[in-house]
């Protein structure tokens, strides 16, 4: 990734959109931290964690638009991406408890001595060290991508099909992780966290600044994305997209883009995954229900599929309406809400909030020719994917 | 006044008379027996229980059964026994007059495992000729089980006695089992006997003859062994037979939820998620016609299915072309979209009928012709699973005619198999989508009826089917309901079969992962569609 790939790849809303993901991680944690409690301009400790969880769903977005925006791969188990990432580092955590633990086992955490566990199981070890940790972050959800990929798009499974296994996927896990002989705390999964990297997760500053580095985070994949969509790479995934037979028969290798693109996307999930379950404070197997990942899908549907900027904002602001409208006397109309969301985004909004606004840009500037200044790479077609899906 | 003295003296006479003549005789064996609980020696309480159960008295069962309960009160001082029946109230043993009060010396006849054994006997033997079938049916087994020695007796004047033909059977086996372990009977009785419990044949039988020890004949142990090989393969085949009719039971189950999803995705190519919504727009239409009927007209709740019937199709089938007209024609060509919309439907159709009727489970009855079970061999067989596999099979004959004989039908062959070829040829495609998709939703409506049966009736019923549906639909293929069929009940039967080896969950995810890998293999189904229909 040179300098001059960097900059060359963005655009005047991408600029927009980092420097307010950068100047949001850098002032509320400072806000929280420097400024007195009950001040006007001082961000509550709760709101910044409440924050740190939109950042991570909109990371979680991002990886899902990485796919499906310009690859036309509609993942309906990119939960479980997530989840594998959270668990990866909600082990780490439980380790980390040591002795404070209710039974104060130093080496097995409190659900393995409940239910009688002797020993370690193989697949915890390695977890008191937070560098393994945060590679298995990483290397759990992108091996299970890479073969689950490998699997599904060599045998050319594609659109709704691929949808489907990938559901069933994350229903297989979420599953299995409710079992108490898997060894990931049942239907409790991990929680109780003491610290991490021996800061405690419950302290303000930690919580600031694990804000902060999920903003970094934020940042760095949308960086990541932007430069795998506007590289040549980039432009065969949008081929692919539109019409992946031609693609095909034009001599690429089709399925090797995509797993490519698969376990990247998948990797950013984990990383979502695993800056959420310390802000959150537990981790279960319902994060692995199959609702949560078509959930994510509509947030990338509501910001603008294939705009990237569009699916971190789509996170945001159906997430925040959710917080806004679960907590007050609005709570059971909040189903109606976001199923007519649903509905009314596909129905009337195909390009979502970003790309409706963008053809809305596109078409007032053609209409004032004098004014064509705007960076070129707004124009070379990646800001505004055609929708044309492959029809099964 | 010595006339009224000396009357008095008379009666006085005359009662003790009567009191020491009268008293021997009616304290014959029984009575004898009776008051040997008192003593609360094991030996002689065992003594007791086999006279009291022999003599035919009306006071035997009872007298047993206490023993059993331990509420049969002995005071050791006076060797009066009571009986403490299970409503507080107390009777003297002997003779079966109430008491007032059972003596605070009093406590109860204490047990030990060998006359528990006796005690079971004795209740079997006593209850061997009640004159109810199932009591007696249930007698026999019980000395099948006990084989005690004592109730060999009983259990021979019954069989002379009995008509019904499968309480002499249960006799015959119960007497065979008894001779079976009687150490002086003779090796021809053993063999007979081994033979009749080979041909009793379930695990009863099994534990019956593993345990019947060394100091038998070579004949009767060399016997028994083939016995128990043979029965042991008998069981092996009832259990086979067991886990496929589970198996196809669930197998129905999945076709019923899946079919109306094979039609709309198969001919359609709509993913419909809101498909196990109107599963349960189906059910809670049965809730609201048992709920009429429970008000209005009690007489007919077992006909509450019936009616249920036509009705859950047309309210599912009517939902379903309002949802086709509404928002899935704006989306044709879009299935991803297709996708999404109908799960933000299928979230708005649960909230809606938690809303109206509630979050929690309702209560929807069994008609009397679906509750019960009966046995087949050594399986059970409910009534209701038994009329779902006929159900579901009837509901996929009949709409296979009608895809096959009628004009819709062939209209929608046509537009599954080309599109744009049968608008061509002036079938008004919009019309079929409408009636499709009303057709599919509707069959779902019908398969809520039958689940409202077996499963719970709450806004969250759809969602347990939609995965299951799904994973049956794309497993047998789409736009060929044969491999519907095939790929439900091939499931069905995996699930079932897995279950005993892995667990129920664990099973589960080894079929989602077998359909993945399936699919890998053959990515459009077992029975794919061939040739243009599957790019168009």
């Amino acid at each position: 990734m040179t300098p001059h790939m960097l900059t060359r790849s963005l655009d005047r809303g991408a600029t927009i959109f980092l420097t307010i993901v950068a100047a949001c991680g850098i002032l509320i944690p400072l806000s929280n931290l420097l400024l007195p409690a009950g001040s006007f301009l001082q961000v509550p400790t709760y709101l910044v964690a409440l924050w740190g969880k939109y950042v991570c769903y909109a990371i979680l977005a991002l990886s899902i638009d990485l796919i499906w925006g310009y690859c036309g791969i509609l993942s309906l188990g990119h939960g479980a991406f997530f989840a594998l990432g959270g668990y990866a580092m909600g082990m780490y955590l439980m380790r980390q408890i040591g002795t404070r633990g209710v039974y104060g086992n130093p080496i097995l955490p409190d659900f393995m001595v409940f239910l009688n566990w002797q020993k370690l199981p193989w697949y915890w070890y390695g977890f008191d060290m937070f560098w393994f940790a945060a590679l298995m972050v990483l290397v759990v959800p992108g091996l299970l991508a890479f073969c689950f990929g490998w699997l599904a798009f060599r045998s050319r499974v594609t659109g709704v099909y691929l949808s489907i296994i990938t559901q069933a996927m994350t229903y297989a896990l979420l599953l299995a992780f409710f079992r108490n002989d898997f060894g990931f705390g049942g239907n409790n999964g991990l929680t109780d966290f003491k610290d991490i990297l021996g800061f405690n997760v419950q302290a303000e500053d930690t919580r600031a600044a694990l804000f902060a580095l999920s903003c970094l985070a934020l940042i760095v994949g949308f960086l990541v994305c932007r430069a795998i969509v506007s590289s040549k790479l980039g432009k065969v995934l949008i081929a692919v997209r539109d019409a992946e037979s031609r693609t095909r028969f034009l001599g690429y290798r089709v399925e090797s883009y995509k797993l490519f693109v698969f376990t990247v996307s998948a990797c950013m999930a984990g990383v979502a995954g695993a800056l959420y379950v310390p802000q959150v404070g537990i981790i279960n197997p319902s994060e692995f229900a199959p609702g949560n990942s078509i959930e994510a899908v509509i947030w990338v549907a509501v910001g603008g599929r294939g705009t990237l900027v569009g699916a971190a904002l789509g996170a945001i602001v159906v997430n925040y309406a959710k917080t806004f409208f679960t907590s007050g006397a609005l709570a059971p109309y909040w189903l109606f809400m976001l199923g007519a969301l649903f509905i009314l985004v596909t129905l009337l909004l195909p390009k979502g909030i970003i790309g409706t606004f963008n053809s809305w840009w596109e078409s007032a500037r053609e209409k004032r020719p004098a004014e064509t200044t705007v960076s070129a790479a707004a124009e070379d077609g990646i800001t505004e994917p055609k929708m044309a899906e492959e029809a099964q | 006044m010595p006339t009224n003295l000396s009357a008095r003296l008379c009666t006085l006479a005359l009662s003790l008379f009567l009191i020491a003549f009268a008293l021997p005789a009616f304290a014959g064996p029984f009575e004898d027996a009776v008051a040997k609980f008192a003593n609360d020696e094991f030996s002689d309480t065992e003594e007791a229980i086999g006279v009291v159960a022999s003599s035919g008295s009306p006071l035997a069962f009872p007298i047993i059964s206490a023993l059993q309960d331990g509420r049969l009160m002995a005071d050791p001082d006076t060797k009066k026994v009571y009986v403490t029946g299970t409503d507080g109230k107390s009777i003297d043993a002997a003779t079966g007059q109430p008491v007032a009060s059972v003596p605070d010396s009093a406590s109860a006849v204490r047990l030990n495992n060998r006359l528990r054994r006796s005690v079971d006997a004795a209740l079997g033997s006593l209850t061997l000729q009640s004159p109810d079938l199932a009591t007696r049916l249930q007698a026999a087994q019980s000395v099948f089980k006990s084989h005690e020695e004592t109730a060999l007796e009983p259990v021979e004047s019954a069989l002379a006695k009995e008509t019904n033909k499968s309480v002499k059977t249960a006799l015959g086996e119960a007497r065979a089992a008894i001779l079976l372990y009687m150490s002086d009977a003779t090796e021809v009785q053993k063999l007979e006997a081994v033979a009749t419990i080979k041909a009793r044949g379930d695990q009863d039988a099994l534990a019956l003859l593993t345990g019947i020890g060394t100091d038998q004949p070579a004949s009767v142990t060399k016997a028994a062994a083939s016995a128990i090989g043979s029965i042991q393969n008998t069981l092996a085949v009832w259990s086979t037979v067991q886990n496929a009719w589970y198996g196809l039971s669930l197998g129905s189950v999945l076709l019923l939820a899946a079919i109306g999803l094979a039609i709309t995705f198969g001919v359609m190519g709509v993913i419909n998620m809101a498909h196990g919504e109107m599963v349960m727009i189906g059910a809670y239409t049965t809730f609201v016609v048992q709920e009429v009927i429970r008000t209005r007209y009690p007489g007919l709740f077992d006909y509450s299915l019936l009616i249920a019937v036509p009705l859950a199709f047309l309210v599912a089938g009517a939902v379903g072309v309002l949802i086709e007209r509404s928002i899935i024609r704006f989306l044709y060509g879009r299935p991803l979209e297709t996708l999404l919309a109908t799960w933000g439907l299928s979230l708005v159709l649960q909230q809606a009928v938690r809303t109206v009727f509630g979050p929690t489970n309702r209560e929807v009855g069994n008609p009397s012709w679906m509750s019960g079970a009966f046995e087949l061999g050594q399986i059970t067989i409910t009534y209701n699973r038994l009329w779902i596999l006929v159900f579901t099979l009837a509901v996929f004959a009949i709409l296979l005619a009608m895809l096959r004989y009628t004009a819709l039908g062939l209209e929608m062959r046509a537009v599954t198999q080309n599109r744009r070829m049968a608008a061509s040829m002036g079938i008004a495609t919009s019309r079929v989508d409408a009636l499709t998709f009303g057709l599919g939703s509707g069959i779902a409506g019908i398969a809520g009826v039958a689940l409202s049966q077996i499963d719970n009736v709450s806004p969250n019923l759809g969602q347990s089917y939609i995965i299951d549906s799904f994973m049956v639909v794309v497993f047998g293929g789409v736009g060929n309901l044969w491999g519907t069929l095939v790929g439900a009940f091939t499931l069905g039967i995996a699930n079932k079969f897995l279950e005993p080896v892995a667990g129920a969950v664990l099973g589960k995810i080894a079929i989602l992962v077998l359909i993945i890998l399936f699919i890998q293999k053959r990515p459009r189904g077992l029975f794919a569609l061939k040739g243009r229909a599957v790019e168009a």
